[in-house]
């Protein structure tokens, strides 16, 4: 579904990343998994177009899309839950909802009851302004904004950053709830047991590189995972 | 001693004698290079008529005036929580019937009926001109710049640019130029609007196109400078704009559709009524821009432009798209002026226009259409007041000392303006408190 082929990012004289190749197939959840600076976030912001790749190619359902502008991407079927969830804080719960589906032609109100369906507290708080939520509130509301704009690659960028350990319990269910929705999941996190527990598949970064990719099960129980970032001592 | 002036009382009485002081000097009499001190004794010396009741010394009134001052500012800080809470409970019932649609249309209606009964009801023809010139227009120009500044949080200094472009465009096309009319023909004033219209939204267009990408400071600094090479275009090139002595041949608006003939121009009150016009068309056309898709982009872009870009908004296209229509609006505005007063000289066309347009929208209100429209109509009918019946001692210049301390004032009681935008106001509200995107243009770090 996605495709990324020896892509490089530069930051002024500083690269960011040094041509990764990964790939990303319909119905998945790929995490991927690295130490701050490795490179995870410049990835995501590639892949919504903030940030065009100096080389390399990004394809997405057969479609070369790496030099497409970051507004279009919605409009390809990609949407982005941007890190530190950046919903309007000034909108209402429903307008923060509503405005996720700017680029659709139609109706949503049926998408807007689905929302809260799945996000019930974000009902109760529908009249609310936005800044006034709680983290994992917000946190929910950017997932929902983004899912307003049905797309068929959602990429989230570190949705449990900051997060109370059973809010990320909720927001991992329900990251595992839009996958079997049929949404496929592309999803940056530095809680790599959790996302490995929840991925099917995960990639490791590490200083701009992609270093090793597997299974999830088989990161889990791999030993360089585990030292790095489950924390673990391999001898023991 | 020092127990004395630790006190939080003698500190603000010091503060307000202190300003009142400065203020005192600076509406003076101004001194000279033969009698330095003149400006000094003089300010204090001069007699004064103190609210028209008695005549007195001037550092009387101002004494006077920095105690209130200092009683004003400790009643607040003592009452004010309270004041603030029975003043919102006071205004909440008939705030919640305003919001209901039969009184908000009956509201309208009134104010109405009041805008076109106006011109019966003041008949002193300085106020009939100004009621064009001063508070009509610039209720335009606020308008316009509303939609740059208050919908789309877009700082633009160099407003002036296509109100000049209007006033030129009017005098290009009805032949009161050294250059000649388009295809030799003195067209009448009606035609000017929609060319001025698309003049002025067309280089709005062409500036903006580029300089938007811009953020914050940038795109001020870049408006400035067009502000300014549109005005030294106007006064350099002789042969087309007429130089510095500009023109004084345009003429009035005027109809001849078979036996009606019109003249506009004997009196200002026709202008009033097609300003009126003008203004209830532009006022009914940003409510609905408002409230559309093109709003909300608006509001997305100037809350969050990443989070803007995610959902799918191109910050660029809306960016000029509000650009353009406040600059068509200024467009506008330029033909009435043109028109109604026949000259133009670029002398009037400065950075302290622009700066003006600013204060209208930033004292009414930023992005409410109520609150700009309300600002310039209190600013300007208070200018043109002292204007026309200044106070003893008063010099026009003092004008923008009075504006400046009024803002000062506004920004400590009611930051958001007059007539608030409630989401604006939360938006301050919260860059106050150090969050929310607002506080990233107000500090300048962007993300």
């Amino acid at each position: 579904m996605l495709e990324v082929r020896e892509a490089v990012v530069r930051y002024g004289a500083i690269t960011a990343l040094h041509g990764i190749s990964f790939e990303v197939n319909q119905g998945e959840i790929v995490t991927l998994l690295g130490a701050n600076g490795a490179g995870k976030s410049t990835t995501l912001r590639m892949l919504s177009g903030l940030h065009a790749p100096q080389s390399g190619h990004i394809i997405f359902e057969g479609q070369d899309v790496t030099k497409t502008k970051a507004h279009m991407f919605t409009s390809l079927g990609i949407g982005h839950v941007p890190e530190g969830r950046r919903i309007f804080p000034q909108m209402t719960v429903e307008e923060n909802l509503e405005i996720g589906a700017f680029r659709r032609r139609g109706s949503y109100s049926e998408d807007l009851e689905r929302m809260y369906e799945t996000f019930p507290i974000l009902k109760e708080r529908r009249k609310q302004i936005g800044g006034n939520l709680s983290g994992g509130e917000q946190q929910m509301l950017a997932i929902g904004r983004a899912l307003m704009g049905q797309p068929r690659l959602l990429l989230l960028d570190e949705p449990s950053m900051g997060l109370a350990p059973m809010i990320v319990d909720t927001i991992f269910r329900i990251i595992g709830e839009i996958r079997d929705s049929g949404t496929t999941v592309l999803l940056v996190e530095q809680n790599a047991a959790q996302a490995l527990r929840l991925a099917d598949r995960g990639y490791v970064m590490e200083n701009g590189r992609i270093v090793f990719g597997d299974s999830a099960a088989n990161l889990l129980t791999d030993a360089r995972v585990r030292a790095v970032y489950l924390g673990e001592n391999v001898e023991s | 001693m020092k127990r004395i002036f630790a006190s939080a009382h003698v500190k603000r009485l010091f503060s307000a004698l202190a300003a009142l002081a400065i203020l005192e000097l600076m509406t003076g009499p101004p001194g000279s290079a033969l009698t330095p001190t003149a400006g000094f004794t003089g300010s204090f010396g001069e007699a004064s008529s103190f609210f028209g009741i008695f005549r007195t010394q001037r550092w009387v009134v101002f004494l006077f005036l920095a105690l209130a001052m200092y009683a004003i500012w400790s009643a607040w800080l003592m009452w004010g929580t309270q004041v603030r809470a029975a003043t919102a409970k006071a205004v909440s019932v008939p705030r919640a019937a305003s919001r209901t649609r039969p009184v908000r249309w009956g509201m309208a209606v009134a104010v109405l009926a009041v805008a076109l009964l106006l011109p019966h009801l003041i008949t002193d023809p300085f106020w009939q001109a100004a009621m064009v010139e001063q508070i009509a227009v610039y209720v335009l120009l606020a308008l316009g710049l509303n939609v740059v500044v208050g919908f789309a949080g877009l700082l633009d200094l160099g407003f002036v640019a296509f109100y000049a472009i209007g006033a030129y465009t009017t005098a290009w096309v009805t032949g009161a130029l050294p250059t000649a009319a388009p295809f030799g023909i003195h067209f009448n004033n009606f035609y000017a609007i929609p060319i001025a219209i698309a003049l002025a939204m067309g280089s709005g267009i062409i500036l903006g196109a580029p300089t938007l990408r811009l953020r914050g400071d940038y795109l001020a600094i870049v408006t400035l400078g067009f502000g300014e090479i549109i005005t030294i275009f106007a006064n350099n090139l002789y042969g087309i704009t007429g130089g510095s002595q500009g023109t004084n041949t345009i003429p009035h608006f005027s109809l001849h559709v078979g036996p009606i003939k019109y003249l506009w121009g004997l009196t200002p009150v026709p202008y009033y009524y097609l300003t009126i016009v003008f203004v209830i068309l532009f006022i009914a056309g940003f409510k609905l821009l408002e409230h559309s898709r093109v709003g909300r982009a608006w509001t997305a872009i100037r809350e969050d432009e990443v989070a803007a870009e995610s959902v799918g908004i191109n910050p660029l296209k809306y960016k000029v798209m509000a650009f353009a229509i406040g600059a068509s609006t200024a467009g506008f505005a330029g033909v009435v002026t043109a028109s109604q007063s026949n000259t133009i000289f670029p002398s009037s066309f400065t950075l302290q226009f622009s700066i003006n347009i600013l204060v209208l929208v930033i004292f009414g209100g930023m992005g409410s259409i109520t609150g700009v429209v309300l600002g310039a109509i209190v600013i300007q009918t208070g200018s043109m007041y002292l204007l026309h019946t200044p106070p003893a001692g008063y010099q026009p210049q003092d004008l923008y000392i009075y504006l400046g301390a009024l803002l000062v004032v506004m920004m400590i009681f009611r930051p958001a303006g007059l007539v608030p935008s409630r989401r604006r106001h939360r938006e301050i509200g919260l860059a106050e408190k150090g969050e929310g995107h607002m506080n990233e243009v107000l500090t300048g770090d962007t993300p």
